[in-house]
Protein backbone atom coordinates (compact mmCIF):
# COMPACT_ATOMS: atom_id res chain seq x y z
CA UNK A 1 0.00 0.00 0.00
CA UNK A 2 1.11 3.49 -0.77
CA UNK A 3 0.41 6.12 1.76
CA UNK A 4 -0.72 9.40 0.67
CA UNK A 5 -2.82 12.29 1.61
CA UNK A 6 -5.74 10.75 -0.56
CA UNK A 7 -5.49 7.73 1.45
CA UNK A 8 -5.55 9.46 4.49
CA UNK A 9 -8.74 11.09 3.62
CA UNK A 10 -10.28 7.88 2.17
CA UNK A 11 -9.19 6.21 5.07
CA UNK A 12 -10.91 8.67 7.34
CA UNK A 13 -14.35 8.44 5.99
CA UNK A 14 -14.24 4.35 5.84
CA UNK A 15 -13.33 4.35 9.12
CA UNK A 16 -9.80 3.24 8.95
CA UNK A 17 -10.17 0.00 8.55
CA UNK A 18 -7.77 -0.65 5.12
CA UNK A 19 -4.50 0.25 6.62
CA UNK A 20 -3.60 -3.12 6.83
CA UNK A 21 -0.35 -3.97 8.91
CA UNK A 22 2.64 -2.31 8.18
CA UNK A 23 4.97 -5.43 7.45
CA UNK A 24 4.42 -8.91 7.22
CA UNK A 25 5.80 -11.49 10.19
CA UNK A 26 7.31 -13.98 8.23
CA UNK A 27 8.99 -17.15 9.66
CA UNK A 28 12.51 -17.56 9.08
CA UNK A 29 13.76 -19.71 6.11
CA UNK A 30 16.29 -22.02 5.98
CA UNK A 31 18.26 -20.14 3.74
CA UNK A 32 18.74 -16.69 2.31
CA UNK A 33 21.02 -15.27 0.08
CA UNK A 34 22.41 -12.77 3.31
CA UNK A 35 21.30 -12.03 6.47
CA UNK A 36 21.70 -8.77 8.48
CA UNK A 37 21.99 -9.28 12.27
CA UNK A 38 20.16 -6.33 13.89
CA UNK A 39 17.02 -4.73 13.09
CA UNK A 40 17.99 -1.07 14.11
CA UNK A 41 18.18 1.97 11.57
CA UNK A 42 21.40 0.42 10.17
CA UNK A 43 20.61 -2.99 9.90
CA UNK A 44 17.29 -1.98 8.10
CA UNK A 45 18.64 0.31 6.09
CA UNK A 46 21.24 -2.44 4.84
CA UNK A 47 18.64 -4.74 3.96
CA UNK A 48 16.46 -1.77 1.98
CA UNK A 49 19.68 -1.09 -0.10
CA UNK A 50 20.04 -4.90 -0.54
CA UNK A 51 17.08 -4.99 -2.13
CA UNK A 52 16.51 -1.61 -3.75
CA UNK A 53 20.09 -1.15 -5.00
CA UNK A 54 21.42 -4.23 -5.69
CA UNK A 55 18.45 -6.28 -6.37
CA UNK A 56 19.05 -8.85 -3.41
CA UNK A 57 15.56 -10.13 -2.12
CA UNK A 58 16.04 -13.19 -0.90
CA UNK A 59 17.65 -12.07 2.64
CA UNK A 60 16.36 -11.96 5.88
CA UNK A 61 16.89 -8.97 8.85
CA UNK A 62 17.40 -11.03 12.21
CA UNK A 63 16.24 -9.00 15.64
CA UNK A 64 16.79 -10.08 18.66
CA UNK A 65 13.91 -7.98 20.42
CA UNK A 66 11.65 -5.65 18.19
CA UNK A 67 12.43 -3.62 15.38
CA UNK A 68 14.33 -0.91 16.53
CA UNK A 69 14.29 -1.18 19.99
CA UNK A 70 18.05 -0.59 20.24
CA UNK A 71 19.71 3.20 19.86
CA UNK A 72 17.42 3.86 17.00
CA UNK A 73 14.54 4.48 19.16
CA UNK A 74 15.91 5.88 21.47
CA UNK A 75 18.62 9.05 20.70
CA UNK A 76 18.66 12.44 20.23
CA UNK A 77 17.33 12.63 16.15
CA UNK A 78 20.40 14.84 14.89
CA UNK A 79 21.27 15.15 11.53
CA UNK A 80 23.88 16.91 10.30
CA UNK A 81 27.23 16.79 8.03
CA UNK A 82 29.68 19.30 9.64
CA UNK A 83 32.83 16.95 9.41
CA UNK A 84 35.88 18.17 8.81
CA UNK A 85 38.49 14.81 8.23
CA UNK A 86 38.13 13.18 4.46
CA UNK A 87 36.69 10.30 4.75
CA UNK A 88 34.24 11.21 7.61
CA UNK A 89 33.45 14.53 5.29
CA UNK A 90 32.32 12.84 2.04
CA UNK A 91 30.30 9.91 3.86
CA UNK A 92 27.97 12.01 6.23
CA UNK A 93 28.04 14.26 3.17
CA UNK A 94 26.23 11.54 1.41
CA UNK A 95 23.86 10.86 4.49
CA UNK A 96 22.74 14.23 4.63
CA UNK A 97 21.90 13.87 0.63
CA UNK A 98 19.95 10.61 1.12
CA UNK A 99 17.99 12.22 4.69
CA UNK A 100 17.21 15.19 1.65
CA UNK A 101 14.97 12.21 -0.39
CA UNK A 102 14.38 9.90 2.54
CA UNK A 103 10.47 10.67 2.71
CA UNK A 104 9.71 10.26 -0.97
CA UNK A 105 12.32 7.59 -1.50
CA UNK A 106 10.37 5.33 1.68
CA UNK A 107 6.83 6.71 1.26
CA UNK A 108 6.99 7.42 5.08
CA UNK A 109 7.05 10.66 6.87
CA UNK A 110 10.23 10.59 8.95
CA UNK A 111 9.91 14.06 10.02
CA UNK A 112 13.05 15.41 8.56
CA UNK A 113 13.32 19.04 10.01
CA UNK A 114 15.78 20.89 8.69
CA UNK A 115 15.89 23.59 11.27
CA UNK A 116 19.92 24.27 11.12
CA UNK A 117 22.60 23.19 13.69
CA UNK A 118 24.77 25.90 15.28
CA UNK A 119 28.12 24.91 17.07
CA UNK A 120 28.99 27.84 19.59
CA UNK A 121 33.04 28.74 19.78
CA UNK A 122 34.34 30.58 22.71
CA UNK A 123 37.89 32.06 21.80
CA UNK A 124 39.57 33.29 19.05
CA UNK A 125 41.63 29.63 18.46
CA UNK A 126 38.09 28.24 18.24
CA UNK A 127 36.58 30.97 16.09
CA UNK A 128 39.84 29.85 13.76
CA UNK A 129 39.15 26.16 14.14
CA UNK A 130 35.31 26.86 13.36
CA UNK A 131 35.88 28.90 10.33
CA UNK A 132 38.52 26.07 9.11
CA UNK A 133 35.51 23.12 9.52
CA UNK A 134 33.61 25.53 7.39
CA UNK A 135 35.33 26.00 4.81
CA UNK A 136 36.07 21.94 5.05
CA UNK A 137 32.47 21.64 4.91
CA UNK A 138 31.54 23.97 1.71
CA UNK A 139 34.79 22.39 0.05
CA UNK A 140 32.72 19.11 0.40
CA UNK A 141 29.98 20.37 -1.20
CA UNK A 142 27.51 21.42 2.00
CA UNK A 143 26.69 24.36 3.35
CA UNK A 144 28.20 26.29 6.54
CA UNK A 145 28.25 29.77 7.54
CA UNK A 146 29.83 31.96 10.37
CA UNK A 147 27.83 34.00 12.61
CA UNK A 148 28.55 36.79 14.58
CA UNK A 149 27.03 37.22 18.23
CA UNK A 150 24.98 40.31 17.00
CA UNK A 151 23.39 37.57 14.49
CA UNK A 152 22.95 34.56 17.12
CA UNK A 153 21.45 37.27 19.35
CA UNK A 154 19.00 37.53 16.83
CA UNK A 155 18.52 33.98 16.29
CA UNK A 156 18.89 32.54 19.80
CA UNK A 157 18.23 35.79 22.00
CA UNK A 158 17.48 32.95 25.09
CA UNK A 159 21.52 32.67 25.53
CA UNK A 160 23.33 33.85 28.46
CA UNK A 161 26.12 36.10 26.39
CA UNK A 162 27.14 37.64 29.76
CA UNK A 163 29.23 34.64 31.10
CA UNK A 164 32.72 34.96 31.65
CA UNK A 165 33.84 31.81 32.09
CA UNK A 166 33.21 30.87 28.00
CA UNK A 167 32.31 33.87 26.64
CA UNK A 168 29.97 33.35 23.19
CA UNK A 169 31.88 34.45 20.55
CA UNK A 170 29.92 33.43 17.31
CA UNK A 171 28.38 30.11 16.16
CA UNK A 172 29.07 27.92 13.00
CA UNK A 173 25.44 26.94 11.16
CA UNK A 174 24.67 24.08 9.02
CA UNK A 175 21.30 25.47 7.19
CA UNK A 176 20.51 21.82 5.85
CA UNK A 177 21.33 20.16 9.46
CA UNK A 178 18.23 19.68 11.61
CA UNK A 179 16.45 16.63 13.48
CA UNK A 180 14.17 13.65 12.47
CA UNK A 181 11.70 11.41 13.81
CA UNK A 182 14.08 8.56 15.12
CA UNK A 183 11.42 5.78 15.53
CA UNK A 184 10.13 6.49 12.18
CA UNK A 185 13.27 6.45 10.13
CA UNK A 186 13.38 2.24 11.86
CA UNK A 187 9.41 2.02 10.35
CA UNK A 188 10.05 3.46 7.17
CA UNK A 189 13.01 1.25 6.42
CA UNK A 190 11.02 -1.74 7.93
CA UNK A 191 7.98 -0.83 5.69
CA UNK A 192 10.11 -0.29 2.85
CA UNK A 193 12.43 -3.39 2.55
CA UNK A 194 9.04 -5.74 3.50
CA UNK A 195 7.62 -4.16 0.66
CA UNK A 196 10.73 -5.63 -1.48
CA UNK A 197 10.35 -8.96 0.01
CA UNK A 198 12.80 -8.57 2.89
CA UNK A 199 11.87 -10.76 5.16
CA UNK A 200 12.08 -8.93 9.00
CA UNK A 201 12.36 -11.27 11.44
CA UNK A 202 11.62 -10.34 15.65
CA UNK A 203 12.28 -12.08 18.83
CA UNK A 204 14.99 -13.90 16.85
CA UNK A 205 18.43 -13.74 18.58
CA UNK A 206 21.55 -14.68 16.78
CA UNK A 207 23.61 -17.47 19.34
CA UNK A 208 25.97 -18.22 17.43
CA UNK A 209 28.07 -17.91 13.58
CA UNK A 210 29.06 -20.89 11.26
CA UNK A 211 31.89 -21.22 9.14
CA UNK A 212 33.37 -23.65 7.30
CA UNK A 213 37.51 -23.46 6.22
CA UNK A 214 37.15 -19.81 6.67
CA UNK A 215 34.00 -19.20 4.96
CA UNK A 216 30.62 -18.16 6.83
CA UNK A 217 27.78 -20.65 6.46
CA UNK A 218 24.59 -19.51 8.41
CA UNK A 219 24.11 -18.69 11.92
CA UNK A 220 22.53 -20.36 14.42
CA UNK A 221 19.06 -18.75 16.21
CA UNK A 222 16.87 -19.21 19.21
CA UNK A 223 14.23 -20.12 16.20
CA UNK A 224 16.59 -22.86 14.79
CA UNK A 225 19.93 -22.67 11.92
CA UNK A 226 19.46 -19.95 9.27
CA UNK A 227 22.16 -20.51 6.45
CA UNK A 228 23.36 -17.55 4.61
CA UNK A 229 26.53 -17.47 2.66
CA UNK A 230 26.86 -13.66 3.43
CA UNK A 231 25.76 -12.41 7.18
CA UNK A 232 26.55 -8.72 8.45
CA UNK A 233 27.25 -7.93 11.89
CA UNK A 234 24.96 -4.70 12.28
CA UNK A 235 24.62 -4.55 15.84
CA UNK A 236 25.65 -1.08 17.46
CA UNK A 237 26.36 -1.50 21.19
CA UNK A 238 26.83 -5.52 21.02
CA UNK A 239 29.32 -5.98 18.36
CA UNK A 240 31.87 -7.22 20.59
CA UNK A 241 29.43 -10.11 21.37
CA UNK A 242 28.46 -10.96 18.35
CA UNK A 243 32.08 -10.64 16.77
CA UNK A 244 32.76 -13.19 19.66
CA UNK A 245 30.64 -15.25 18.11
CA UNK A 246 33.02 -15.68 15.02
CA UNK A 247 36.02 -15.92 17.25
CA UNK A 248 36.84 -12.30 17.01
CA UNK A 249 38.05 -8.97 19.36
CA UNK A 250 37.05 -5.67 17.75
CA UNK A 251 38.84 -2.52 18.62
CA UNK A 252 35.35 -1.33 20.21
CA UNK A 253 34.26 -0.58 24.08
CA UNK A 254 30.93 -0.05 24.83
CA UNK A 255 29.88 2.95 26.95
CA UNK A 256 27.12 4.47 28.07
CA UNK A 257 25.53 7.40 26.68
CA UNK A 258 22.61 9.56 28.57
CA UNK A 259 19.89 11.88 27.54
CA UNK A 260 16.85 13.66 28.56
CA UNK A 261 14.03 15.26 27.70
CA UNK A 262 11.63 17.57 29.74
CA UNK A 263 8.00 18.28 29.69
CA UNK A 264 6.47 19.47 26.61
CA UNK A 265 6.75 23.45 25.89
CA UNK A 266 5.67 25.87 23.53
CA UNK A 267 8.50 26.51 21.16
CA UNK A 268 10.97 27.91 21.96
CA UNK A 269 14.64 26.22 20.83
CA UNK A 270 14.56 26.87 16.84
CA UNK A 271 17.82 24.84 15.91
CA UNK A 272 20.05 22.29 17.47
CA UNK A 273 22.60 23.96 19.35
CA UNK A 274 25.69 22.75 20.57
CA UNK A 275 27.99 23.97 23.10
CA UNK A 276 30.97 22.29 23.00
CA UNK A 277 32.75 23.53 26.19
CA UNK A 278 30.00 22.23 28.23
CA UNK A 279 29.49 19.12 26.27
CA UNK A 280 25.91 20.34 26.07
CA UNK A 281 23.58 19.93 22.90
CA UNK A 282 19.85 20.67 22.67
CA UNK A 283 16.80 20.97 20.49
CA UNK A 284 13.33 20.94 20.79
CA UNK A 285 11.15 18.04 19.75
CA UNK A 286 7.54 18.81 17.65
CA UNK A 287 6.08 17.65 20.79
CA UNK A 288 7.70 20.10 22.69
CA UNK A 289 9.99 18.88 24.92
CA UNK A 290 13.28 20.21 25.41
CA UNK A 291 15.90 17.14 24.10
CA UNK A 292 19.66 17.41 25.52
CA UNK A 293 22.79 15.53 26.36
CA UNK A 294 26.57 15.61 26.96
CA UNK A 295 29.36 13.72 27.09
CA UNK A 296 29.89 9.75 27.54
CA UNK A 297 29.79 8.45 31.34
CA UNK A 298 33.53 7.89 30.19
CA UNK A 299 33.84 4.49 31.28
CA UNK A 300 32.67 0.99 29.79
CA UNK A 301 29.33 0.13 30.63
CA UNK A 302 26.26 -2.38 29.46
CA UNK A 303 24.25 -0.60 31.66
CA UNK A 304 21.80 1.31 29.42
CA UNK A 305 21.38 3.73 32.28
CA UNK A 306 24.42 6.81 33.85
CA UNK A 307 25.46 7.85 36.87
CA UNK A 308 23.89 10.68 38.81
CA UNK A 309 27.85 12.94 38.42
CA UNK A 310 26.98 13.19 34.01
CA UNK A 311 23.55 14.34 35.26
CA UNK A 312 24.69 16.70 37.10
CA UNK A 313 26.88 17.83 34.66
CA UNK A 314 24.92 18.10 31.97
CA UNK A 315 22.60 20.21 33.94
CA UNK A 316 24.99 22.65 34.89
CA UNK A 317 26.23 22.85 31.32
CA UNK A 318 22.92 23.42 30.33
CA UNK A 319 22.45 26.51 32.74
CA UNK A 320 25.72 27.67 32.07
CA UNK A 321 24.38 28.52 28.34
CA UNK A 322 20.57 29.01 28.46
CA UNK A 323 19.62 30.37 32.08
CA UNK A 324 16.11 29.61 31.34
CA UNK A 325 16.35 26.09 31.67
CA UNK A 326 15.65 26.52 35.06
CA UNK A 327 11.96 26.41 34.77
CA UNK A 328 11.88 23.32 32.83
CA UNK A 329 11.11 20.17 33.92
CA UNK A 330 12.76 16.84 33.14
CA UNK A 331 10.25 14.11 32.17
CA UNK A 332 12.86 11.59 31.75
CA UNK A 333 16.32 10.53 30.54
CA UNK A 334 17.83 7.63 29.72
CA UNK A 335 21.04 5.48 28.70
CA UNK A 336 22.33 3.96 25.21
CA UNK A 337 24.66 2.00 24.70
CA UNK A 338 27.42 3.17 22.44
CA UNK A 339 30.14 0.97 20.65
CA UNK A 340 33.02 3.52 21.04
CA UNK A 341 36.08 3.14 18.66
CA UNK A 342 39.66 4.35 19.80
CA UNK A 343 39.46 6.98 17.29
CA UNK A 344 35.74 7.59 16.98
CA UNK A 345 34.91 6.82 13.84
CA UNK A 346 32.95 4.36 12.62
CA UNK A 347 33.79 0.47 10.71
CA UNK A 348 32.31 -0.61 7.45
CA UNK A 349 34.18 -3.75 6.27
CA UNK A 350 34.55 -7.37 5.46
CA UNK A 351 36.55 -9.53 8.11
CA UNK A 352 39.00 -12.15 8.18
CA UNK A 353 35.76 -14.99 7.53
CA UNK A 354 34.59 -14.63 3.71
CA UNK A 355 31.00 -13.45 3.59
CA UNK A 356 30.54 -12.13 6.92
CA UNK A 357 30.97 -8.21 7.35
CA UNK A 358 30.65 -5.62 9.97
CA UNK A 359 29.15 -2.10 10.57
CA UNK A 360 30.04 -1.26 13.77
CA UNK A 361 31.52 1.91 15.92
CA UNK A 362 29.12 4.23 15.37
CA UNK A 363 29.92 5.99 18.83
CA UNK A 364 27.53 8.57 19.88
CA UNK A 365 26.71 9.67 16.29
CA UNK A 366 25.26 6.77 14.41
CA UNK A 367 21.82 8.44 13.77
CA UNK A 368 22.34 10.80 10.83
CA UNK A 369 24.58 8.13 9.73
CA UNK A 370 21.66 5.58 9.07
CA UNK A 371 20.98 5.77 5.29
CA UNK A 372 24.82 5.92 4.57
CA UNK A 373 25.82 3.61 6.60
CA UNK A 374 23.12 0.98 5.03
CA UNK A 375 23.80 2.20 1.44
CA UNK A 376 27.86 1.44 1.94
CA UNK A 377 27.44 -2.04 3.72
CA UNK A 378 24.98 -2.98 1.09
CA UNK A 379 27.28 -2.29 -1.39
CA UNK A 380 30.10 -3.94 0.56
CA UNK A 381 27.80 -7.22 1.39
CA UNK A 382 26.46 -7.03 -2.58
CA UNK A 383 29.53 -6.29 -4.58
CA UNK A 384 32.06 -7.56 -1.75
CA UNK A 385 34.16 -3.77 -2.07
CA UNK A 386 34.00 -0.84 0.11
CA UNK A 387 31.91 2.29 -1.37
CA UNK A 388 33.92 5.07 -2.35
CA UNK A 389 32.77 7.46 0.71
CA UNK A 390 33.34 4.54 3.17
CA UNK A 391 36.43 3.55 1.89
CA UNK A 392 38.50 4.58 4.94
CA UNK A 393 36.31 3.21 7.53
CA UNK A 394 38.50 0.01 8.07
CA UNK A 395 38.57 -2.48 10.40
CA UNK A 396 42.30 -2.55 10.57
CA UNK A 397 43.43 0.72 10.81
CA UNK A 398 44.22 0.98 14.36
CA UNK A 399 47.43 -1.42 13.52
CA UNK A 400 48.15 -0.15 10.44
CA UNK A 401 48.26 4.16 11.95
CA UNK A 402 45.26 5.25 9.19
CA UNK A 403 43.33 6.35 12.30
CA UNK A 404 40.80 8.82 11.64
CA UNK A 405 40.86 10.82 14.75
CA UNK A 406 37.88 13.45 14.04
CA UNK A 407 37.99 14.90 17.54
CA UNK A 408 41.61 15.30 17.71
CA UNK A 409 41.89 13.69 21.22
CA UNK A 410 43.90 10.52 20.38
CA UNK A 411 43.60 6.82 19.40
CA UNK A 412 42.55 5.46 22.73
CA UNK A 413 39.40 4.29 24.10
CA UNK A 414 39.06 6.29 26.81
CA UNK A 415 39.35 9.60 24.67
CA UNK A 416 36.32 9.62 22.90
CA UNK B 1 28.91 4.65 41.29
CA UNK B 2 31.99 4.54 44.13
CA UNK B 3 34.86 2.61 44.42
CA UNK B 4 37.04 1.85 47.01
CA UNK B 5 40.92 2.67 47.00
CA UNK B 6 42.81 0.43 49.31
CA UNK B 7 44.70 3.53 50.73
CA UNK B 8 42.04 6.60 50.94
CA UNK B 9 38.39 3.94 51.68
CA UNK B 10 35.06 4.55 49.68
CA UNK B 11 35.34 7.53 47.39
CA UNK B 12 33.20 9.37 44.76
CA UNK B 13 33.50 7.97 41.19
CA UNK B 14 34.17 11.74 40.76
CA UNK B 15 37.69 11.35 42.10
CA UNK B 16 38.81 8.65 39.36
CA UNK B 17 39.91 8.82 36.04
CA UNK B 18 39.24 5.66 33.85
CA UNK B 19 41.57 4.73 31.46
CA UNK B 20 40.35 1.32 30.53
CA UNK B 21 40.79 -2.50 30.12
CA UNK B 22 43.34 -3.92 31.74
CA UNK B 23 44.80 -5.37 28.60
CA UNK B 24 47.11 -2.03 29.43
CA UNK B 25 48.87 -4.49 31.94
CA UNK B 26 49.72 -6.92 29.35
CA UNK B 27 52.50 -4.61 27.43
CA UNK B 28 54.21 -6.62 24.77
CA UNK B 29 57.76 -7.19 25.04
CA UNK B 30 60.43 -5.18 22.77
CA UNK B 31 60.46 -6.10 19.21
CA UNK B 32 56.97 -8.32 19.40
CA UNK B 33 55.13 -8.26 16.29
CA UNK B 34 52.98 -5.35 15.51
CA UNK B 35 49.56 -7.36 16.02
CA UNK B 36 50.73 -7.58 19.23
CA UNK B 37 50.62 -3.72 20.37
CA UNK B 38 47.19 -3.52 17.87
CA UNK B 39 45.74 -6.25 20.54
CA UNK B 40 47.47 -4.24 24.04
CA UNK B 41 46.25 -1.20 22.92
CA UNK B 42 43.26 -1.86 20.57
CA UNK B 43 41.18 -4.53 20.62
CA UNK B 44 38.93 -5.42 23.38
CA UNK B 45 36.96 -8.23 24.67
CA UNK B 46 34.74 -5.65 25.71
CA UNK B 47 32.55 -7.79 28.37
CA UNK B 48 28.72 -7.53 29.48
CA UNK B 49 29.59 -8.80 32.51
CA UNK B 50 32.73 -8.88 34.86
CA UNK B 51 35.54 -6.61 32.99
CA UNK B 52 38.29 -5.65 34.79
CA UNK B 53 39.78 -2.42 34.34
CA UNK B 54 42.55 0.81 35.74
CA UNK B 55 41.40 3.85 37.67
CA UNK B 56 43.87 6.37 38.47
CA UNK B 57 43.00 8.20 41.69
CA UNK B 58 43.10 11.38 40.44
CA UNK B 59 42.12 13.86 43.31
CA UNK B 60 42.89 11.34 45.72
CA UNK B 61 46.64 9.77 46.34
CA UNK B 62 47.33 8.91 42.84
CA UNK B 63 47.58 5.54 42.67
CA UNK B 64 46.46 2.91 39.86
CA UNK B 65 43.63 0.72 40.72
CA UNK B 66 42.88 -2.38 39.29
CA UNK B 67 38.94 -2.50 39.87
CA UNK B 68 36.88 -5.71 38.87
CA UNK B 69 33.21 -5.13 38.49
CA UNK B 70 30.37 -5.63 36.74
CA UNK B 71 29.32 -3.68 33.10
CA UNK B 72 25.48 -4.69 33.40
CA UNK B 73 25.09 -3.83 36.99
CA UNK B 74 27.87 -1.31 37.71
CA UNK B 75 28.92 -3.53 41.32
CA UNK B 76 32.16 -2.92 41.99
CA UNK B 77 33.57 -6.35 42.90
CA UNK B 78 37.25 -5.94 44.16
CA UNK B 79 39.80 -3.06 43.83
CA UNK B 80 43.71 -3.52 44.53
CA UNK B 81 46.68 -1.15 43.80
CA UNK B 82 48.65 -2.31 40.43
CA UNK B 83 52.13 -1.30 42.17
CA UNK B 84 50.92 -4.19 44.96
CA UNK B 85 50.12 -6.73 41.96
CA UNK B 86 53.29 -9.35 41.14
CA UNK B 87 55.19 -7.56 38.41
CA UNK B 88 53.79 -4.37 39.47
CA UNK B 89 52.78 -1.76 36.85
CA UNK B 90 54.83 -4.43 33.99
Amino acid sequence: MRYSGWKVITEGLLGNKGWGKAWRDPAPKAEYDAIVIGGGGHGLATAYYLAKNHGLTNIAVLEKGYLGSGNIGRNTTIVRANYFLPGNSEFYSHSLKLWEKLETELNYNVMHSQRGHIILFHSDGQRDAAVRRGNAIVNQGDDAELLSVPQLKEMLPYLDYTQTRFPIYGGLIQRRAGTARHDAVAWGYARAADQLGVDLIQNCEVTGIDTVDGKVTGVQTTRGPIRAKKVGMVVAGRSSQVAAMAGMRLPIESHVLQAFVTEGLKPVIDHVVSYGMGHFYISQSDKGGLVFGGDIDMYSSYASRGNLPMVEHVMEAGMTLMPMLARARVLRSWGGIMDMTPDGSPIIDKTHIDGLFVDAGWNYGGFKAAPASGWCMAHLMATGTSHDVAARFRLDRFRTGHVMDEEGTGSQHNLH
Amino acid sequence: MRLTCPLCGTRDRREFYYSGSDDYLNRPSEGAPVEAWDDMLHLRVNPAGVTKDLWYHETGCGSWLLVTRNTVTHAVLATELVAARKGGAA
